[in-house]
C-alpha cells in the first residue's frame, strides 16, 4: 500500500478493464514520472470526453452533438440503414469506404444469460426509424458470432413484416487464411455464398 | 518450465460450450461442460481475430474435442476439433435460441453445484441441444424436459404421479415444489397449486421422455407445466436462471 494520492490512483486505474493491479501500478507510476504538460492533456481530454460527448439521438452512435456528423451529412444515402452492435463497428465499417448509408446502433447483442433481450437494445428505435417510408433496405452487421447471429434472426423476423428488404453481411474464409485450418461453420458458409467468376 | 511438465499438465476432452466471455483484446474465457472433468473454465487465445484457427468451434452450442493445458486459475484452449455444430441449427430460429441459452445456463449452474455427474450432464446436455437443432420437437418441450431429466440426474428427481412426501399412490392432484412434487391431500401444504390432470401426465411424460404423449399435449396444459417446472427449478437452485424469463413459448 501507498500513501494517500498514489495509492488512490493506482486504485482508480485499476478499475479499468484489462487493467490489473500490476499495470495499475506501473501506469500510476508513469503519471508521475511524467511531464506535467503531458498529463494535463490527458486529464482535459478525459474531462472533455465526460463533458462533451453524447449519443446521437437518431443512430446512437457516438457524437459530440444533438445528431452525429453521419447522420447530418446529406450526401448520405437515407435509403439505407446498416445496423451494428457498438460505435466501434461504425468505424470499422467506415474504413472499408464502401458504404454510403447511414447507420443504426443497437448497444450490443441479444444474450439471455447475460440478462440482455430485445428491450434492452435499440431497437423500438430503429422501428421508429422505418415509419417514415424512406428507408429501402436494412444491412445487419452484428458480430458473426453466436450472439449476433441471434440478434439477425430476431431482426430479420421483425422486419419482415414491415416489407423492407433485409441483408446480412456474407460470412467466410478470411483473406490470408489456409483452408485446412477453417472450422466447419466458417467453411460452409464460404460454400453458401460462394458466388461466380465467370 | 521443463517440457515434461507442460505436457503432464495437457488433458484432453469432449466438452460443451456453455457460454463465453470477453477477455482483453481479442480472447475469450470459455466456460465449458466436459464428459470427463466436470466445469472447466479456459482460455481461448485470439478467439475474436477473424483469422483465429478456433473459428466458430469454441462458440456457445458447439461440441468439441479439445486440448487444454492446466493453469492456476484458468486451463487454457490448445486445440479444437468440432463433434456437434449444433449452433447453427439453434440461431437460425430466435425461439430454438433463447431456450438452449436457458438450458446452457442451468447446467452451468447444476454443474458448478454438483461435479460428480458431469457425466451425465454432458450427455444429456448434448442431446437436448442435437434434438432442439433438428427441431425433433416443439422448443418449449424440449426445454422443460431437459430441466426436469438435468434435475433428476442431479439428485432433486421429482415425482408427478406418487406423493413425493409420503409416497401413496397416485395420481394426485396438488404439486409442492418444496416437497419434490405431486402431493397427496393429506401432505399438501397449504396455498399448493392444483394443476389439471393432463398438466401433471405432460410432467411426468417429459420426465420420462414419453415424447408421444408431450408432442399432443394443449398449449394451456404445456403453459402451466412450464410455470411449474420453472418453479420447480429455481426452488432447488435456490437462484433465479436469467434466461428463463427471455425464453419464447408459443
Amino acid at each position: 500500500m501507498y500513501e494517500g494520492a498514489v495509492q488512490e490512483l493506482i486504485d482508480e486505474l485499476g478499475r479499468l478493464p484489462g487493467i490489473g493491479p500490476k499495470s495499475a501500478q506501473r501506469l500510476a507510476f508513469h503519471i508521475l514520472e511524467a511531464d506535467a504538460e503531458d498529463m494535463k492533456k490527458l486529464v482535459t481530454a478525459i474531462t472533455t470526453v465526460k463533458e462533451r460527448v453524447k449519443f446521437c439521438s437518431i443512430c446512437g452512435n457516438v457524437s459530440e452533438q444533438e445528431t452525429c456528423s453521419i447522420c447530418r451529412d446529406p450526401r448520405r444515402d437515407p435509403t439505407m440503414i446498416c445496423v451494428v452492435e457498438e460505435s466501434k463497428d461504425v468505424q470499422a465499417v467506415e474504413r472499408t469506404r464502401s458504404f454510403r448509408g447511414r447507420y443504426h446502433v443497437l448497444g450490443g447483442a441479444i444474450n439471455p444469460i447475460a440478462g440482455i433481450g430485445p428491450e434492452q437494445l435499440r431497437i423500438r428505435e430503429l422501428l421508429n426509424r422505418l415509419s417514415d417510408g424512406q428507408i429501402e433496405e436494412i444491412i445487419i452487421a452484428t458480430d458473426p458470432n453466436l450472439e449476433g447471429e441471434a440478434t439477425a434472426t430476431y431482426l430479420a423476423r421483425m422486419l419482415k413484416t414491415i416489407g423492407v428488404t433485409v441483408t446480412r453481411l456474407a460470412s467466410g474464409l478470411p483473406v490470408g487464411g489456409d483452408l485446412e485450418y477453417a472450422d466447419e461453420v466458417t467453411l460452409g458458409r464460404a460454400f453458401e455464398g460462394r458466388r461466380h467468376l465467370s | 518450465m521443463s517440457k515434461s511438465s507442460f505436457a503432464s499438465r495437457t488433458y484432453r476432452d469432449d466438452a460443451v460450450v456453455l457460454r463465453t466471455h470477453k477477455l482483453g483484446e481479442a480472447d475469450r474465457i470459455i466456460t465449458l461442460l466436459t464428459r470427463r472433468h466436470g466445469q472447466v473454465r479456459a482460455v481461448a487465445k485470439g478467439v475474436r481475430r477473424t483469422s483465429s484457427k478456433f473459428g466458430a468451434r469454441l462458440e456457445p452450442f458447439m461440441v468439441a474435442d479439445l486440448q487444454l493445458v492446466s493453469g492456476r486459475t484458468l486451463d487454457i484452449v490448445t486445440q479444437a476439433v468440432s463433434i456437434g455444430s449444433y449452433g447453427e441449427g439453434i440461431v437460425a430460429d430466435y425461439t430454438r435460441y433463447t431456450v438452449a441459452a436457458a438450458m446452457t445456463e442451468t447446467a452451468e449452474r447444476l454443474t458448478d453445484v454438483d461435479g460428480e455427474s458431469a457425466t451425465a450432464q454432458f450427455l444429456l446436455l448434448v442431446g437436448a441441444l442435437a434434438s432442439l437443432s433438428r427441431g425433433d420437437h416443439a422448443p418449449e418441450l424440449i426445454l422443460d424436459s431437459y430441466l426436469l431429466r438435468a434435475l433428476a440426474t442431479g439428485g432433486w428427481a421429482p415425482s408427478f404421479t406418487d406423493c413425493a412426501r409420503c409416497g401413496a399412490p397416485g395420481p394426485h392432484g396438488a404439486f409442492s415444489a418444496p416437497l419434490g412434487g405431486a402431493v397427496c391431500h393429506d401432505c399438501r401444504p397449504p396455498g399448493s397449486p392444483a394443476p389439471a390432470r393432463e398438466t401433471m401426465l405432460l410432467l411426468a411424460a417429459l420426465l420420462s421422455g414419453n415424447w408421444q404423449v408431450a408432442d399432443s399435449s394443449d398449449p394451456q396444459h404445456r403453459k402451466e407445466s412450464a410455470g411449474l417446472v420453472a418453479s420447480y427449478l429455481q426452488w432447488h437452485l435456490e437462484r433465479a436462471v436469467r434466461s428463463l424469463k427471455h425464453v419464447e413459448r408459443v
